[in-house]
């Protein structure tokens, strides 16, 4: 394996992004709410597709305007089509970001067609390129900035807003009875995981942020019963996947007699790995664990009953 | 009584609702004006309140006046909307009609007057904190927004916490707490908000002895110090007991007053109607309260 700055990069900016996604991850996570990661990760195309149509640019703030916007209406729909149309919520869901993904797709084939907004990039990424893309003379990638970024603003607002979030997740009509709207918690968290994908998009693509919302909170929520602590576990398990995830991308392929593979898909494969992990293993919930205890136990019982001699 | 006259339960509710306006207890004078005041010293008062769910009537014209410093006790068959009034006073819920006043005020002026106990399924209590954390939350709304749990309001926690009986357990994480002490966790919670009035929603479904005797005994000193105390309750064995004012709920107000007054069995007749199976129950619980 050759290591070069560049694969410091590309670790740096699929770590940054894992942590991004992590941190509102945890909370979508404990309101049983995953999937809307998932859908709002598809339904902000036609939001990115209506933006470049308007300003004619991939300049980022328009992008991430447009990104948050349709995010929101994302939760929004969903909500009104679960109330008016008493379908349940995974199934009106389905309807909203199934049908904003398919308006984003039609837009783009449509009216973008000749520029470099492509499906398949959005769906895959790009991680391996994103160290060319430098900022001026600093050698740091964009991406980098970037993901870096808006993991810092979701940071400052979950540290902000850390006991209303919790109360949020928890109990929202005593956070509604006191006074602190859940209503407003809620799409504040959908705008937060909006703006993280559409950050993602640009480098790494919707595989991985998909994963990276639900596979790392998941992943901590095995092996902690603290919700600061799972913050912290999601946190260093999404940096940990980025970097197992690129160096598997490198090596794995090679032994069986292949090229690298794909980082993005390595990155979330890592991620699944470490979840098994965890679900094995943890001292409280893991199953292999809880085997060893009960037979333990079984073992215990039965030397109770035939006492030795 | 409905089945066995083979009255359409509109038609019931209708006399029932009739019946009970008669039945009105003194306390206080009903308003008969359009506009009726705001009585600031009634901790309670629900006028004209209609509640409905996809335009399907759950409580329909509830007028009540709640006396300061009770212990009052809200009866009726399931479905009678016991659970859904509580949400309507809180403004959990849209009101279709009517008002609920605290204090002569309506509830998002008067939040710092009102605790909330929901149901314990209302929650996850698979969820990552730990019992002190969710009684302090009940210091939020004195908090406000951004600013963190002080030291003084995590030792009033504990404070709350002892008074509910588990200090011990403050820094359990929920799951690993039995029904009855979660529910005493919550009823902490409410402590800690320091309110006038607690709206209670089934605090003693499904806890253990002890948990019981632990909100009761909560619940009297609660009322010895001039708070009032309105508890949704399902057991009508221990009704006369443990409360002192009623209100018998059947999407309409049956009857309310003093419970001694008011907990007679043509009242609970016309609460749950033709349920027979209840109506045995309920005369049980009138031997009982005789006894």
């Amino acid at each position: 394996m050759n290591w070069t700055s560049f694969d410091t990069w590309i670790v740096v900016v699929g770590a940054l992004c894992a942590v991004a996604c992590a941190l509102p991850g945890c909370f979508l996570v404990l309101r049983k709410m995953s999937m809307m990661g998932d859908a709002i990760s598809h339904a902000v195309l036609p939001g990115l597709a209506i933006a470049f149509l308007i300003t004619g640019s991939r300049a980022s703030i328009p992008m991430f305007l447009g990104a948050a916007i349709a995010g929101v209406l994302t939760a929004l729909f969903t909500q009104w089509i679960a109330r008016f149309g008493n379908v349940d919520r995974g199934a009106a869901m389905g309807i909203v970001f199934t049908t904003l993904f398919a308006i984003g797709l039609i837009l783009i084939r449509q009216a973008a067609d000749h520029v470099d907004l492509d499906p398949g990039c959005v769906l895959y990424g790009a991680i391996e390129l994103t160290p060319l893309d430098t900022v001026g003379q600093t050698g740091i990638p964009l991406a980098a900035l970037v993901n870096g970024g808006v993991l810092v603003a979701n940071l400052l607002i979950i540290l902000l807003l850390f006991k209303e979030f919790r109360m949020g997740a928890f109990d929202p009509a005593l956070a509604d009875t006191l006074g602190f709207s859940s209503q407003f918690l809620h799409y504040l968290l959908m705008t937060m995981v909006a703006i993280t994908t559409v950050a993602a998009f640009e480098s790494v693509g919707s595989i991985i942020v998909i994963a990276m919302l639900i596979v790392p909170p998941a992943t901590a929520l095995l092996l902690t019963r603290k919700l600061s602590w799972m913050l912290i576990i999601a946190s260093a398990t999404a940096v940990l996947s980025a970097l197992l995830g690129h160096v598997a991308a490198l090596t794995v392929p090679t032994w069986f007699g292949f090229e690298s593979t794909t980082t993005s898909g390595m990155i979330a494969f890592a991620a699944g790995v470490l979840f098994t992990l965890a679900w094995l293993f943890s001292p409280t919930e893991g199953i292999a664990v809880k085997y060893w205890r009960s037979r333990e136990e079984i073992t215990l019982e039965s030397s109770d009953k035939y006492p030795a001699e | 009584m409905a089945n066995s006259t083979g009255l359409t339960i509109p038609e019931t509710l209708e006399t029932m609702h009739n019946e009970s306006l008669q039945s009105q207890a003194t306390f206080p004078p009903k308003q008969t004006e359009d506009r009726p005041e705001h009585p600031p010293e009634i901790p309670l008062a629900i006028h004209d309140l209609t509640v409905a769910y996809h335009r399907k009537p759950v409580l329909w014209d509830i007028e009540l006046n709640i006396p300061e410093g009770k212990l009052v006790g809200i009866v009726g068959p399931n479905g009678a909307g016991k659970s859904t009034l509580l949400k309507a006073c809180l403004d959990l819920i849209p009101k279709t009609s009517g008002w609920a006043h605290i204090y002569g005020k309506p509830y998002r002026k008067a939040r710092h007057l009102v605790a909330y106990v929901p149901q314990r399924e209302s929650v996850d209590w698979d969820f990552p904190v730990s019992a002190l954390d969710v009684v302090a939350m009940g210091a939020y709304r004195r908090l406000g927004w951004f600013r963190r749990v002080s030291k003084e309001e995590k030792d009033r926690a504990l404070e709350s916490l002892e008074q509910v009986g588990i200090a011990h357990l403050a820094d359990r994480q929920i799951s690993q707490l039995s029904g009855g002490q979660q529910q005493r966790v919550f009823l902490a919670r409410a402590l800690m908000q320091d309110a006038e009035l607690y709206l209670m929603d089934e605090p003693f479904a499904a806890v253990d002895a002890a948990t019981e005797e632990a909100i009761v005994d909560l619940l009297r000193r609660l009322s010895e110090k001039g708070k009032t105390c309105l508890v949704v309750h399902h057991d009508l064995a221990t009704v006369t007991t443990y409360f002192d004012w009623l209100v018998l709920l059947n999407m309409r107000v049956v009857a309310d007053g003093p419970a001694g007054e008011i907990f007679t069995r043509e009242n609970l007749q016309k609460t749950y109607g033709g349920k027979l199976n209840l109506l045995e129950t309920a005369a049980e619980a009138l031997r009982h309260s005789i006894d």
